[in-house]
């Protein structure tokens, strides 16, 4: 090769470097753009909410002087509902996951399921409030209760979790399973007392996903008709209540009418006064922080339960 | 000592007879009749593909895992004298009897003790007497009491390759089996650590039926008493190890072990 090629060449590559850094330069770009709208979106709710937040805050039910105004009894509303929604998801969840990976035969209607989970995860919120409203509500006469609200989420959450805890089974190696039952386990003494221990933190993960997503929603539960003003909490088990001298049974809180956060934070939007606005940033700051603490709790299993396994 | 015997290995643990396996329609072992005798070691040796894993395999009903497997013929147990593969016998309890080492090790992510304990689990026992008691014999048995006793509770994953490869030993023997099933037990493994997989062999075949695979000619030569040579899903020579390494008596058997194919 000759002097001037080599400079040609050198050229050329210095073109191709430009393009290199020019795309990177893109790429950091489009990252920042999602970057800095969620850090300003958070920063201006803060600045808007922070002189809200205060322990008054979470002790008062709403009121129509903003200033008095708080959520007692929507987040009491959200942890129950919360609570509901994870004990009928993960059992289901994680038993049909099981199922599907584990038991159900390998055919072309095993296929269709799963087509049809992973698509699920993918239909819109509103819809699942629509089939709540008319199975939950209308037809099995729930009410617009925490148990309509609990059992439709976890119906909305059910597919994240199905798909995570088939993910996690599925990254067990084979050997592991063979090992297990070439010393004579049976399917459900090798899913009982191996592959639910060593697939935990993926599933924990979508759990925890999944909950995240739902303490946030709010279409479906505006549709099962929730958006009303709650100025009470439902009733504890085995307390008095005054109106009909009666101790309330175990699982009465389950029927009982009930906000949720982004339910109060939406009525606070929808107001015309400035005062609420601000009650409504307050609320969204509680939104984000619970989002958060869930996903960092999510980032922080996996980790943990991952290091004392690698296949 | 059972009564079952035969001309060449004397006194039987298992024996297969007219034993065909199909992948589906793939016809992966033909006519296979190997004799496997009582506390002995029998070597399974051949090319890659020649079916001797999916010999063994059959030997623990480990193709019942998968669909579209089936078997024909026998393998005979004694001295019981039951077909393994006849639907009649559920897989689990052959599996309770023939224990299985596999290629690579594949300790569960859990403690040395508890991987050990899993099979005496597995069968019920709840006495925690007794499986510390049968933990603690099968790691003597597999030689690895000496390095494991003050680390018990340590995660398996933590030794090494070939102390992982001993601990599935021990996970084997703990349950007491007939036959021990070995699957290229040390091909994943360092010199040394062959060498006291090796010796390992050697001694528990005073306890124990042994049926190992293996790619390695010197390792059959070294460990086994009968060597069976397969080749295309046919079992095509069997005989005592020291008489089919010298004078193999088929012409594609000697061209194999003296590495003129596969």
């Amino acid at each position: 090769m000759t002097t001037p090629d080599l400079n040609s060449l050198r050229a050329m590559i210095a073109q191709h470097k430009r393009y290199d850094i020019l795309f990177g330069l893109v790429g950091l770009l489009a990252t920042m753009v999602g970057v800095v709208t969620l850090v300003a979106l958070f920063v201006d709710l803060i600045m808007d909410g922070y002189p809200r937040l205060t322990a008054t805050f979470f002790s008062s039910f709403p009121s129509r002087h903003p200033e008095e105004a708080g959520i007692l009894s929507s987040w009491v509303g959200s942890i129950l509902v919360m609570i509901t929604t994870a004990l009928a998801a993960i059992p289901m969840g994680v038993g049909a996951a099981i199922y599907l990976e584990e038991y159900a035969p390998k055919n072309w209607i095993t296929d269709i399921i799963e087509i049809n989970v992973t698509n699920l995860a993918g239909v819109p919120s509103i819809i699942y409030g629509l089939l709540a409203l008319g199975l939950f509500v209308y037809i099995l006469d729930f009410g617009q209760s925490i148990l309509t609200a609990g059992l439709t989420l976890g119906l909305l959450i059910l597919p994240v979790i199905i798909v995570a805890t088939r993910e996690s089974l599925r990254a067990i190696p084979i050997a592991i399973r063979e090992a297990a039952y070439a010393l004579g386990a049976t399917r459900w003494q090798l899913v009982s007392d191996h592959l639910l221990h060593y697939s935990s933190g993926g599933i924990m993960t979508g759990i925890i996903i999944g909950m995240a997503r739902a303490i946030g929603e709010t279409a479906p539960i505006i549709t099962i008709g929730a958006l009303t003003f709650i100025a009470f909490l439902p009733p504890a088990p085995f307390t008095i209540d005054p109106s009909t001298d009666m101790p309330a049974g175990l699982f009465d809180w389950l029927f009982s009418p009930f906000t949720v956060l982004p339910i109060q934070m939406f009525n606070w939007v929808s107001r015309p006064q400035v005062e609420f606005q601000l009650n409504a940033a307050a609320t969204g700051v509680v939104i984000i922080i619970a989002t958060l603490f869930m996903n960092s709790l999510a980032i922080w299993l996996r980790y943990r339960i991952r290091k004392n396994i690698k296949w | 000592m059972s009564n079952h015997t035969h001309p060449v290995v004397g006194s039987l643990k298992a024996e297969t007879r007219n034993f065909n396996f199909f992948y589906g329609s793939n016809h992966a072992l033909k006519n296979i009749n190997l004799p496997v005798g009582d506390r002995k070691v029998t070597a399974l040796i051949g090319p890659s593909g020649c079916g001797k894993s999916t010999l063994l395999r059959s030997f623990n009903r480990m193709h019942d895992l998968y669909p579209g497997n089936r078997y024909e013929g026998d393998i005979q147990l004694y001295p019981d004298n039951v077909n393994m593969i006849s639907h009649g016998v559920d897989p689990i309890e052959v599996r309770m009897r023939v224990a299985m080492v596999f290629q690579k090790p594949n300790p569960f992510p859990k403690s040395i003790f508890d991987n050990v304990a899993y099979g005496l689990r597995v069968r019920g026992e709840k006495n925690k007497g007794v499986i510390a008691d049968r933990v603690e014999e099968a790691l003597k048995g597999a030689a690895l009491w000496n390095e494991a006793k003050d680390r018990l509770n340590d995660l398996a994953f933590n030794l090494s390759g070939g102390q992982q490869q001993r601990l599935c030993i021990a996970r084997a023997l703990a349950a007491d089996p007939e036959i021990l099933l070995f699957d290229e037990p040390t091909s994943a493994l360092d010199p040394i650590a062959t060498a006291s997989i090796e010796q390992l062999v050697a001694e528990l075949k005073q306890k124990v039926t042994i049926l190992i695979v293996t790619h390695n000619m010197q390792q059959a030569a070294r460990i086994s008493d009968y060597t069976a040579f397969m080749y295309l899903g046919e079992l095509i020579e069997f005989g005592p190890t020291d008489d089919l390494f010298v004078t193999p008596k088929v012409k594609q058997t000697e061209d194999y072990i003296t590495g003129r194919f596969g």
